[in-house]
């Protein structure tokens, strides 16, 4: 945040951040068909590409968060086409990311990451979750 | 000077050449004789300027100070915050001495930032005013900042500004600096009122009307000028001037026909929604919006302005909110900051579009102390809402007549019907917080470490306590709300109203001032941009003894900015590897353990493993709990 006050947008947004992140669903909720499969790619170099590109500024360095800025990305992702027509020309307020910016393959490292990130704890067995 | 009581400082010294002292300061009033002097007989010469005779008497037994401290000690005020100034020197003088520094007691602060936010913080849990006195222009100046954020926040703080007035008593050189004809003018836009007391039966009954004006609905910034000659001039110890009775105003309750639809339109819908901000401004509040939201079996939004419902609350659809807003046909805005933004979307893109987000029935109501008061200038209005019944009115004084016309037209089939609804809300929350909880879980070991973790970190070692969260959350992807059991209205204070950065460390110290005689555990969770703004607030907390725990959410951006520049590279379609340029603060990478440590604090970190982190806030909590201030470094996730 700058020492102005925020922009226009971001006024808005932190009125209507109760209301929006609070229904942002990971987008692990659909996860890819296996008639869907995705390309491989390189799950290192896509770690790599997800924090250099920002991703992880919105998403987390985990792809774990879940608020108005950004929707949880893996472990499950949504299908590959999907992933790459969101990223190209997202609906919502995520800026889009040309294939000038990034390319079909860099997206598949980065999807690779999502792929590759672990599986969570049960909360049940956090005492910190209790 | 002929006033009663009042001797100005040319007034005094002549006195004192005819009198005496111990006879002047008993005697005030009193004309003193000049000897004739003699006039030329051809053109007039205007005489040199000189000083009056025996000029060096040079003490007085009581000063127009002394009276002003006890204005301020018969409204009630338990702190005064500032950082020293000259124009001010007469009455921080008489609060330390006259005033015996208790009720006020001076708090001593590094920047004038910083001391208006603290008493903004404070307000948020005394429910009263601090007073804050300010060097004349350039503390203002540096204040302006913190009375912007009071204001749109509707806080009351009481501020007093010094200045010296009359242009003959100034002192050469940077007395001319900070000397202003009109000091009020800078801030005027963002305080209720002000007033430039020429005498001292004026300043009194300015000082009273302030107070009650500042806790009028909407209660906002006051602002006094308190000029230098009125401090510093000497009164006579019965000087008699009279303090006017404080009687605070009954906040203004809705207009009963409006209240009467109002309950017509809630009991009669299906899906009816209570969405509150800045409602719940006592614990009163929060306990009447349980009732009528109970009485209704009606979801509840609390948007982040107050502790308005508790977060557990069955009915608490804060989490589900466009969900349950776009199947609402009944919403019942208290206090809403953004009626507009409530019920709309908005998209930034090359082309900003927006969209109503509501159903093309949906009745909406709004009931706002806010139309009751607007000011021009700043546009903290927000968007018109088109909304079908306003009451302009305080929310939180108009909810048990509202209560009472609910309860008046609730049949007992009616109330069977709701207890449905209530069900179907109530196993939606429960999965919602299920929800929150697995959500957590992901990222749970990574460095950096992500504020879920560090949220639930800190709950399960303050749930037992008597604790208080008086920071915002809306930079931590509002965790704690998510995680945590609020259910006191001390436990929530919402955040900075304007969004200026340099808020957060100091309201939070003034909150855990406020929550000091009850002894709560004051916790804030602090972003390093805003903690960056003026650290020396840390100072304070050591010096004053102030126990707070602060953990530093140390994500080493201006994070919305990283985000906002990346929009922009994207939109040009240039690639944002860039856009930390400008908007991160690595390289260096901050400690701000050595900060804290440096300003007497308790302190530990940069905390990287989150393994770490759960030792490091037991021990930061026993600091606390012996009445000092301990800070904890976390290196985190942006948000």
């Amino acid at each position: 945040m700058s020492r102005k006050a925020f922009s226009l947008v971001a006024v808005v947004t932190a009125v209507l951040v109760i209301l929006a992140f609070s229904d942002a669903r990971a987008q692990s909720a659909v996860p890819a068909t296996k008639a869907q499969k995705s390309p491989a790619g390189n799950s290192q170099n896509g770690k790599r590409l997800f924090t250099s590109y920002g991703c992880y500024e919105c998403h987390g360095y985990q792809a774990e968060v879940t608020s108005v800025v950004g929707p949880r990305l893996g472990p499950d992702p949504i299908s590959f086409p999907a992933f790459v027509e969101y990223v190209r020309q997202p609906t919502g307020e995520m800026p889009p990311f040309t294939s000038k910016v990034i390319t079909d393959a860099e997206l598949a490292d980065i999807y690779a990451f999502l792929q590759s990130l672990p599986r969570p704890t049960n909360a049940d067995s956090i005492p910190a979750l209790k | 000077m002929s006033k009663k009581g009042f001797i100005d400082r040319r007034g005094f010294l002549t006195g004192v050449a005819a009198g005496g002292m111990a006879t002047l300061v008993g005697s005030p009033g009193v004309a003193v004789q000049q000897p004739p002097v003699p006039q030329p007989a051809s053109a007039p010469m205007l005489p040199k300027e000189v000083d009056p005779p025996n000029a060096d008497v040079l003490v007085m037994d009581r000063s127009g100070s002394d009276f002003m401290v006890d204005v301020l000690k018969s409204l009630g005020f338990e702190y005064v915050a500032a950082n020293p100034g000259s124009s001010f020197r007469g009455l921080h003088e008489s609060v330390i001495n006259y005033g015996g520094n208790q009720a006020p007691e001076f708090i001593t602060c590094c920047h004038e930032e910083s001391a208006i936010a603290l008493a903004h913080g404070y307000a948020k849990i005394a429910g009263k005013p601090m007073c804050v006195f300010l060097h004349s222009i350039v503390g203002l100046q540096h204040g302006s900042m913190a009375i912007f954020n009071a204001y749109c926040d509707r806080v009351p703080v009481y501020l007093i500004v010094g200045n010296t007035i009359n242009a003959a008593m100034r002192r050469p050189g940077l007395e001319w600096n900070h000397s202003v004809q009109d000091a009020a003018a800078m801030v005027r836009d963002s305080t209720k009122w002000d007033d430039l007391p020429v005498s001292l039966p004026h300043f009194a009954e300015s000082a009273v009307r302030a107070y009650k004006i500042a806790m009028t609905a909407p209660t906002m910034p006051v602002l006094l000028v308190a000029d230098s000659e009125l401090q510093e001039g000497p009164i006579s110890k019965d000087s008699g001037f009279h303090i006017p009775k404080l009687t605070l105003a009954a906040p203004p309750q809705g207009d009963s026909g409006a209240v009467a639809e109002a309950a017509r339109l809630l009991v009669g819908a299906e899906n009816p929604v209570i969405v509150a901000d800045r409602a719940a401004h006592t614990p009163a509040g929060m306990a009447h919006l349980i009732e009528l939201a109970e009485l209704l079996q009606a979801a509840v939004i609390s948007q982040s302005g107050r502790m308005n419902f508790p977060s557990r609350h069955p009915l608490n659809q804060t989490d589900r909110g466009r969900t349950v807003i776009s199947g609402a046909d009944v919403i019942l805005g208290l206090e809403l900051t953004d009626f507009w933004g409530t019920v709309h979307s908005f998209r930034d893109q090359i082309l900003r579009t927006s969209k109503s987000t509501t159903r093309d029935d949906a009745k909406l109501i709004s009931i706002s102390a806010g139309d009751l008061y607007v000011k021009g200038n700043y546009q903290d209005i927000q968007r018109y809402p088109e909304v079908d019944l306003v009451i302009a009115a305080d929310a939180e004084t108009t909810l048990p007549s509202l209560i009472e016309a609910v309860q008046r037209l609730l049949t007992s089939e009616r109330k069977r019907m709701l207890q449905d609804r209530g069900a179907s809300l109530a196993e939606a929350h429960h999965k919602t917080f299920e929800r929150a909880r697995s959500d957590a879980t992901y990222g749970w070991e990574s460095s950096p470490i992500t504020t879920a973790r560090l949220s639930a970190e800190l709950w399960a070692q303050i749930k037992n306590e008597d604790w208080s969260l008086v920071s915002d959350v809306g930079f931590i992807s509002r965790w704690p709300l998510r995680l945590w059991n609020f259910d006191k209205h001390y436990q929530f204070i919402g955040g900075a109203g304007g969004a200026g950065l340099g808020y957060g460390p100091p309201s939070s110290a003034g909150a855990a001032l406020a929550n000091k005689k009850y002894g709560r555990l004051s916790v804030s969770i602090q972003g390093d941009g805003d903690l960056l703004y003026a650290p020396g607030i840390l100072w304070t907390t050591a010096h004053h003894h102030i126990p707070l725990l602060s953990v530093v959410h140390n994500n080493r951006e201006y994070h919305q900015e990283v985000m906002h520049v990346q929009r922009m590279a994207n939109r040009h379609n240039r690639g944002v590897t860039r856009a930390g340029i400008g908007t991160t603060i690595q390289d260096p990478n901050i400690d701000f353990a050595k900060i804290a440590q440096g300003m007497g604090v308790h302190a530990e970190g940069p905390i990287i493993d989150p393994n770490d982190l759960a030792p490091a806030i037991s021990r930061a909590i026993e600091v606390v709990k012996r009445g000092e201030p301990a800070l904890i470094d976390v290196y985190t996730e942006p948000r």
